[in-house]
């Protein structure tokens, strides 16, 4: 069981969002949802599942990439050829 | 160059985006056909959503491998189609931009999350369509619209432009309203692209052939199982039956992982999308985020009034089951039963040559029937093992019930998509 505390800063860690209105209903629903993934608990864990398998890599070759012009369109706010962010230092 | 001017009057809102002249090549096996695109699948100069708010106004400057492959076949592109919200449902109602509904029956579903993609087809608006499927978002729809549809082997078409949701489990795929169409379809969109590293080499050149003498077909009986509407099963069990009368062979089997399928899938792909989701910052595409504030605030803010509530909860899903200390419990465990379910079809395909069973366990929902996210999410019990083992899967129409379609699921070994793709066919031809 997760607590309303907890999903409020699930929520923090992810970025999202979330208003006290909906607190309690996305930590019911969070619940349920985290009761039927404990049938997990029954597999056995067996060898990593990522055992016997291997990376794809490609050379790291310089290839002709989108036009700059082309690649800040999509952005809301650009100045010469840069994406504008938000501040990140305070 | 010719040009189609699409003129369709879209009375189940199939479509986010129209484009009512669409240009295309003259030559090439798709000359002329009109062509949907479902709208998380990126289009040069043409708006893609994602279903989603957060990408509203969103112009890609490049084109999807597989939208490049249909302009070279002569498809012409005639629109996005609508779609849960990032692909994350099962009844298109969780598009930003209002729900479909179905040709079939306007008071129900088309099923989702490709949902706009087969109302469109069965409504008559296009000849075919692309769709993508995760965990069934092109089986549930041809299904319950009356369809057929094509999940194919993970990895035979290119994920390049697909905006991402969950991509070991995700690939883009044909549907239209014949077994023929979705092969032709199929074989325009198949083949290898370096720009995705999963891509295979192992392109599709193939007619249906029509013909099942021999074919041994497995039916495991957890897709009859508790949660199944016994008159689909029914229905199913009959189609398996004209089978048996064109020459093949029915063996009764079972598939233990299916029990724990469902969680391991829903595990998976919450967590890859709280991955891959994170790029929706409001910085670098779609309506922005206010940089006046801090990053955290901005970010948080953006988010919130940008994605709608499913999606808002698959992320947190996700982020949680990745958190320190429960990495384990979760996405470990997921992947253990990930990994069963494919020794599970790995044993099956040993003996058989293709497994059988229904689609969707019902017909389709009414609009806002499935209000409660976990009763929606075990809808999907029967489309999730393919996609976690990454094998073909095939919804062909096989009759109805009250009136509403059933779809018979097909499913092969890895890159049996031919062998399906017969089977489909030879069951089309008889139930024509």
């Amino acid at each position: 069981m997760v607590s309303e505390t907890e999903v409020a800063h699930i929520a923090i860690l992810a970025d999202i969002g979330i208003s006290n209105e909906e607190l309690a209903e996305f930590t019911g629903q969070f619940n349920a949802i985290l009761e039927y993934f404990d049938l997990l608990d029954q597999v056995e864990a067996g060898e990593r599942p990522e055992a016997g398998t291997t990376n794809v890599f490609r050379d790291d070759d310089i290839v002709a990439s989108l036009p700059l012009d082309d690649v800040v369109k999509g952005a809301a706010e650009s100045e010469d050829g840069y994406i504008k962010a938000p501040r990140v230092v305070l | 160059m010719g040009v189609v001017t699409f003129d369709a009057e879209d009375r189940w809102n199939a479509f986010v985006t129209l484009c009512r002249k669409a240009e295309h090549r003259d030559d090439g096996p798709l000359a002329g056909v009109r062509v949907a695109v479902k709208d998380n699948i990126s289009t040069a100069g043409i708006q893609t959503t994602c279903g989603s708010a957060i990408l509203k106004g969103y112009v890609p400057p490049y084109d999807a491998h597989v939208v490049t492959l249909l302009r070279e076949a002569g498809a012409a592109i005639v629109g996005k189609t609508n779609m849960d919200e990032f692909g994350m449902g099962t009844t298109t109602e969780s598009s930003a931009y209002g729900p479909t509904t179905n040709p079939v029956d306007v008071s129900r579903v088309p099923g989702g999350s490709s949902g706009g993609s087969a109302a469109a087809i069965a409504g008559g608006l296009v000849d075919m369509a692309l769709g993508t499927d995760t965990g069934g978002s092109i089986r549930c729809p041809a299904a319950f619209c009356g369809i057929v549809g094509l999940k194919p082997t993970y990895g035979r078409t290119s994920r390049y432009g697909l905006i991402a949701y969950a991509n070991s489990l995700e690939g883009v795929g044909p549907m239209g309203r014949t077994v023929g169409d979705v092969s032709r379809l199929f074989s325009a969109i198949a083949g290898h692209d370096p720009r995705d590293a999963t891509s295979l080499d192992r392109p599709y050149d193939h007619t249906p052939a029509p013909e099942v003498k021999g074919l041994r077909i497995g039916v495991p009986a957890e897709f009859f199982g508790k949660g199944v509407d016994p008159a689909v099963a029914a229905e199913v069990r009959a189609a398996i039956e004209t089978f048996t009368e064109l020459g093949a062979e029915v063996v009764e089997c079972t598939m233990p992982s299916m029990q724990y399928a469902l969680a391991a899938y829903y595990v998976t792909c919450t967590c890859e999308a709280s991955s891959n989701l994170a790029r929706f910052d409001g910085v670098r595409y779609g309506p922005g985020a206010d940089t006046i504030r801090s990053w955290h605030d901005a970010y948080q803010d953006h988010r919130k009034e940008g994605f709608g509530a499913e999606v808002r909860r698959r992320i947190m899903l996700g982020t949680f089951a990745l958190s320190a200390g429960y990495y384990g419990k979760y996405y470990g465990k997921a992947q253990a039963a990930r990994k069963n379910v494919r020794e599970d079809f790995a044993r099956l395909f040993a003996d058989v040559d293709v497994v059988a069973g229904p689609t969707m366990p019902t017909t389709a929902f009414k609009l806002g029937e499935k209000s409660d996210p976990l009763s929606m999410y075990l809808a999907d019990i029967l489309t999730v093992p393919a996609n976690l083992a990454g094998v073909p899967a095939i919804s062909v129409p096989c009759g109805t019930v009250d009136g509403l379609p059933v779809g018979l699921q097909l499913i092969g070994p890895h890159f049996g998509e031919e062998r399906i793709i017969d089977a489909a066919a030879a069951f089309e031809e008889v139930r024509a």
